[in-house]
């Protein structure tokens, strides 16, 4: 096959100037490289996300007090409101209901300080969010019951405190209550959405109590969220919509008024986040893709430069016997090949920084080179290859023989 | 066509009354006016000529790179005015043998190879390829050099792979353009005894050149001035005279 034999010229041609072939797929490389480095990051942090939210449990819907479209409202969902989604008579799907009350406090231990987002919960409040346990374990529901001053640490609160993870036992001055660290969190990972590492829990009450002493409405404690784990997936919309019914019977709304709560759906918020990232990666990729533009363009570059220092050349193979299509040919896969061959180097490279940077103790998340991403980019590189290579090759053609044997 | 002189065989280059005009701007340069050439099988023919006489001119339509504005040319019979490029292409792959004062060899690439390359367009397979490559080195005494690059080559030995590559396609004609004219006395001597040797072989050989003393080893010398032919002579007497006739 002839077509293949161009192959072997291409790879002589590439072969008898390595620096200059070096330099001109530098370009490609580079490219490439950024292309797959960047939405590699797109599709890890993605990953990532989605990873920490599935671990926050299954079928979760979460309600928290506020109109969705923002606003000052006055916090009106309550305990009265946890308590009635909790009748297992009128909402036998709803598996659990855990309230929540949170706000920020000061923590001290000997010297060290710091300040922490302190969640009040149930004790089903684990189950619910599935929280995993290092040391020690969650409080029970008698202690949230007799509104126990203890604390269950996030992995990062415990070594901030403590200079250990382990500090079960230990006591700790929260907004200047003496509690008892009964717990600590494993190390879920993750600078910020999702990851719990920086949070620590207390009961319910005694956060809205003792610790920020929460206002309260028609009587009952206010709570910031309530996380109700439903019984099935399918069951979600319709669970939702009776929880909503519910609520606004409840806060007494008329037709008109808007919800003074919001409920969001966890697959809701999955689908938001990959949105969000699916734009990220594009905006990532198209800046790794004009970097491949350039690269292109520079072997659009050095191709032309290439005719021009090889007319001697291309004059003796027409003397030879070649045809304008062979000399189109060999310059079109000379490109092609340099185009490929630098994409394939750029893979490789790609894969090399995000095995390094997936090591390195600041990165939250591995970086992820996807399928698609690899195939993207040798097809564009390939593409690139073809497009920046035709006009040189076309060039080449139509050198006179004559002219190119005579040219010094 | 009807060949005059008793011959069956046709000449290698019949040339009849060609003409070629250049454009230069307003002027029109008449680089070739009405040459007519035979030239039969196992001649060894300088054409010589001043720069300006039109010799190159001459070369370029012999070697199929140009075609002339009028006036008839046939290579071994074949009629070469309604040619494509590519036929072109093709007849120059078969019938001639190009031999370039600069050698033009490829940079950085073996001997073989570069003797390879008529093969390759004229679509012979690699094993095939190397193996008359290698056949058409050791025919111009380079059997020992088939993996050398041209800057391991001394100027002569890489105007002899420029000859392997002019032969390995068994051209009808050698058509060497100054093949000396970038080497010393003594390897341009050895050059040009080559040249004899494959003419004794039966290679027919046209030698372009505007030095009188190289064209004195050629058998038949053309001269060339202003674009016509001035004298065409035989030298000694090793061949029968060929006689300058306009056929058809």
């Amino acid at each position: 096959m002839k077509l293949f034999r161009y192959f072997s010229v291409a790879l002589t041609g590439i072969l008898a100037h390595k620096l200059r072939a070096g330099l001109t797929m530098l370009g490609i490389i580079i490219g490439v490289a950024a292309v797959l480095t960047t939405t590699g990051f797109g599709s890890g942090a993605a990953a990532d996300i989605t990873a920490n939210i599935q671990n926050g449990g299954v079928n979760l819907l979460t309600i928290s007090s506020g109109s969705s479209r923002g606003g000052n409202n006055p916090a009106t969902m309550t305990m009265a409101d946890a308590q009635a989604l909790s009748d297992a008579q009128i909402f036998p799907d709803l598996v659990y209901v855990a309230p929540q009350y949170s706000s920020s406090a000061t923590y001290t231990s000997g010297s060290e300080e710091g300040t922490y987002q302190t969640i009040g919960a149930t004790a089903n409040y684990a189950i619910v969010t599935d929280l995993d346990i290092e040391y020690g374990q969650f409080f029970t529901a008698e202690q949230v019951e007799k509104n126990e001053s203890v604390v269950v640490l996030g992995h990062t609160v415990a070594t901030d405190l403590f200079g250990t993870a382990d500090a079960v036992g230990q006591s700790v001055r929260i907004n200047n209550n003496a509690f008892q660290v009964i717990g600590v969190l494993e190390e879920s990972g993750g600078a910020g959405f999702g990851s719990n590492d920086t949070r620590a829990y207390v009961p319910l009450q005694v956060a809205q109590g003792r610790l920020f002493n929460a206002s309260r409405y028609r009587g009952n404690y206010s709570v910031s969220t309530i996380s109700i784990q439903v019984a099935t997936a399918e069951g979600m919309d319709d669970a939702a919509k009776r929880i909503e019914q519910t609520l606004r019977m409840r806060h007494n709304l008329s037709k008109d008024d808007t919800n003074d709560f919001t409920i969001s759906n966890q697959a809701d918020l999955l689908e938001t986040i990959s949105n969000v990232t699916g734009t990220l990666s594009i905006l990532l990729g198209s800046i790794g893709g004009i970097s491949l533009l350039v690269g292109g363009i520079g072997i659009m570059n050095i191709m032309l430069v290439t005719v021009t220092e090889r007319t001697r050349e291309i004059g003796l193979r027409k003397a030879v016997g070649a045809h304008n299509s062979d000399i189109l040919l060999q310059f079109l896969i000379e490109s092609l090949v340099l185009c490929v061959l630098g994409g394939l180097i750029g893979i490789g490279f790609s894969y090399g920084v995000a095995a390094i940077l997936s090591r390195m103790s600041f990165m939250p998340f591995a970086i992820v080179i996807e399928y698609w991403a690899l195939v993207l980019a040798i097809g564009v590189s390939s593409a690139s290859g073809f497009i920046f290579g035709l006009y040189p090759a076309w060039r080449a053609t139509k050198l006179d023989p004559i002219e190119a044997l005579r040219f010094e | 066509m009807p060949y005059t002189n008793g011959s069956t065989t046709p000449p290698v280059i019949e040339i009849q009354n060609i003409t070629k005009i250049y454009k230069m701007g307003e002027t029109e340069v008449r680089a070739l006016n009405g040459v007519s050439l035979t030239i039969r099988e196992g001649e060894y023919v300088a054409i010589i000529g001043t720069s300006g006489s039109g010799k190159s001119t001459l070369m370029n339509m012999i070697g199929l790179l140009d075609k002339p504005t009028s006036g008839n040319y046939a290579i071994r019979a074949t009629e070469t005015n309604r040619l494509s490029q590519n036929q072109m292409a093709d007849l120059r792959n078969k019938e001639i043998g190009f031999v370039f004062q600069r050698f033009n060899l490829l940079a950085r690439t073996s001997a073989r190879r570069q003797v390879e390359l008529p093969l390759f367009y004229a679509g012979v397979g690699a094993g095939k390829a190397a193996q008359m490559a290698t056949a058409a080195l050791e025919r111009v005494g380079l059997g020992d050099r088939t993996h050398h690059k041209p800057d391991e080559l001394s100027g002569g030995q890489q105007q002899r792979v420029a000859i392997a590559r002019a032969l390995v396609n068994s051209p009808s004609i050698l058509l060497a353009d100054e093949p000396t004219g970038a080497l010393d006395t003594k390897t341009g001597e050895e050059v040009m005894a080559l040249f004899e040797e494959l003419n004794q072989q039966g290679m027919t050989l046209i030698l372009v050149t505007h030095d009188t003393d190289i064209a004195a080893q050629a058998h038949r010398v053309v001269t060339l001035r202003d674009g016509e032919i001035m004298s065409d002579e035989m030298n000694g007497l090793t061949l029968e005279p060929t006689p300058v006739v306009a056929y058809g």
